[in-house]
């Protein structure tokens, strides 16, 4: 299985970069990881005729903490967020997430960028970047502007980006002390992705839900962040009922995806479930 | 056909380069190109891992890499991995512990295990089972490759 032809190119700046995508329109294509790209050429489901490698460009990886904030550079892999000890420590939903993407040899390859700007329906980290309340930097000809997560994802594999603009970072406020993460997946076994996957971050302040935080991905055709569950859970006590009164509102104004995997109504009821265990799992870290 | 590149890899120490069309895949250009038939294609869509080879020291899926991203690169393939007639730790204890049978997806299997034995030097089974989950085996039912993975380990830390 072999792509179409293309031309490769490797600019070494941002500008550059940029202005290929400008010079070949619509035709051109960035590649970051490639684990979403290159299966798709594969299969003639794309077929860019340039292909703009990121990968020569300096300065596009790495996470780093600036004032009360977490930057991490678009073409960080899947493997450092999973091991990065600054995000275990400040932001410990990345790496939860991170973890359970694919397979090892996906996660050295594949960049939290690349997944962004795919925006499949099932991809893992949007639903993370959704909860912690991330915003996304975007360069094109004539913008250098920062996207709140939930303003980037417009629809199945639709974001907010134009094509001749790239996504450079992502940026996630420093988590207080007092918060915990988790995020649970319903993984489909041959490929890892997300029939459901539920990322939720919590602050707990004198025994009740002070900050909340849930994003949702497989469930929809794109990632969201799921307001109705939030606003049952804040201020309140986490008891069992709390809980499962606050997940029921998961699928509210979704029309959940249907495939083989599983049914709409079938996906819908994981949806709940699994947003019951990840405020379930990330109290008990908050409390810890 | 778009224009071609000249690239070079270093291929388990030995510098390669080839002019290369930029849609030639990474295990392509490994077999074809450079010959060394030790790296499997499977399933050609970045499932199976027995395309599996080390890209700068981090474990890969070589059909779903092209060629041209690893120019100026250094790859370690399965025929790298033995010291002369010396086999790798692994590739002794996958023979001693059964670890393969038709020996199809072994090349890939063993780097996989190869790349979390330097991350992780005392893995427990769920993360040797954790780690080697990209890379399918038709044969063996896991265990014995499980077993070989542990044993190579409790080798490569006695080395040290
Ligand atoms: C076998 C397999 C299993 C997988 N399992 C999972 C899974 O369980 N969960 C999961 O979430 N994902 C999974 N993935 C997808 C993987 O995480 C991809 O790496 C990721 O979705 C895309 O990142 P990439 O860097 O490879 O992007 P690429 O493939 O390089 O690019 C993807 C798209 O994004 C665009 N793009 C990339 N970077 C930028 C940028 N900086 N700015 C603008 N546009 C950009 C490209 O033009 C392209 O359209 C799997 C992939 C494979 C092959
Ligand atoms: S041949 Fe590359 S993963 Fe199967
Ligand atoms: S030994 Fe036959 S596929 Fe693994």
């Amino acid at each position: 299985m072999i792509p179409a032809s293309f031309d490769y190119l490797t600019p070494t700046t941002l500008g550059e970069a940029v202005e290929a995508l400008v010079s070949h329109g619509e035709n051109a294509r960035v590649i970051a990881g490639g684990h979403s790209l290159l299966p798709m050429m594969k299969l003639r489901l794309a077929r860019p005729g340039v292909l703009v490698d990121l990968s020569k460009i300096p300065d596009l990886s790495g996470i780093q903490q600036e004032n009360g904030q977490i930057t991490i550079g678009a073409l960080t892999t899947h493997y450092e967020i999973e091991s990065s000890d600054l995000l275990k420590d400040k932001c410990p939903l990345l790496p939860q997430t991170a973890r359970v993407i694919g397979d090892a040899q996906v996660r050295n390859r594949g960049t939290i960028g690349g997944s962004l700007a795919h925006a499949d329906p099932a991809a893992d980290i949007p639903a993370s970047i959704l909860a912690l309340g991330g915003e996304l930097r975007v360069r094109g000809p004539d913008s250098d502007r920062w996207i709140q997560a939930e303003d980037f994802f417009l629809g199945l594999m639709t974001t907010a980006l134009k094509p001749d603009e790239i996504l450079t970072k992502i940026r996630i406020p420093v988590l207080s002390d007092r918060v915990g993460t988790s995020y649970q997946k319903v993984a489909q076994k041959a490929s890892g992705f997300a029939i459901v996957g539920v990322a939720v971050h919590l602050g707990m302040d004198g025994g009740l839900c002070a900050e909340i935080g849930v994003g949702v991905t497989g469930l929809g055709s794109k990632p969201y962040r799921a307001r109705g569950v939030e606003e049952g859970l804040r201020n309140r006590r986490l008891e069992p009922s709390v809980i499962e009164a606050a997940s029921s509102q998961v699928a509210q104004d979704v029309d959940p995806l249907e495939d083989i995997h599983a049914s709409a109504e079938f996906r819908a009821h994981l949806a709940r479930l699994y947003t019951a265990r990840a405020i379930v799992e990330a109290a008990k870290m908050a409390e810890r | 056909m778009a224009a071609t590149r000249r690239i070079t890899i270093n291929i388990n120490g030995v510098s390669t380069s080839h002019e290369v069309e930029p849609r030639l895949l990474l295990v392509h250009y490994i077999r074809d190109m450079v010959e060394l038939t030790g790296t499997h294609v499977g399933c050609e869509t970045s499932v199976c891992g027995a395309c599996t080879v080390m890209l700068n020291g981090a474990a890969i899926k070589s059909c779903t890499v092209l060629a041209v991203q690893a120019d100026g690169e250094e790859v370690l393939t399965i025929e790298g991995l033995a010291q002369g007639e010396q086999l790798h730790p692994l590739q002794e204890a996958f023979w001693e512990c059964h670890g393969l049978q038709c020996g199809y997806c072994t090349p890939g299997m063993i780097l996989s295990a190869y790349q979390l034995l330097l991350r992780l030097p005392r893995p427990t089974e769920e993360e040797i089972r954790h780690g080697i989950e990209g890379n399918l085996c038709r044969c063996t039912g896991y265990q014995h490759i499980v077993d070989a993975v542990q044993q190579a380990a409790g080798q490569m830390r006695a080395r040290r």
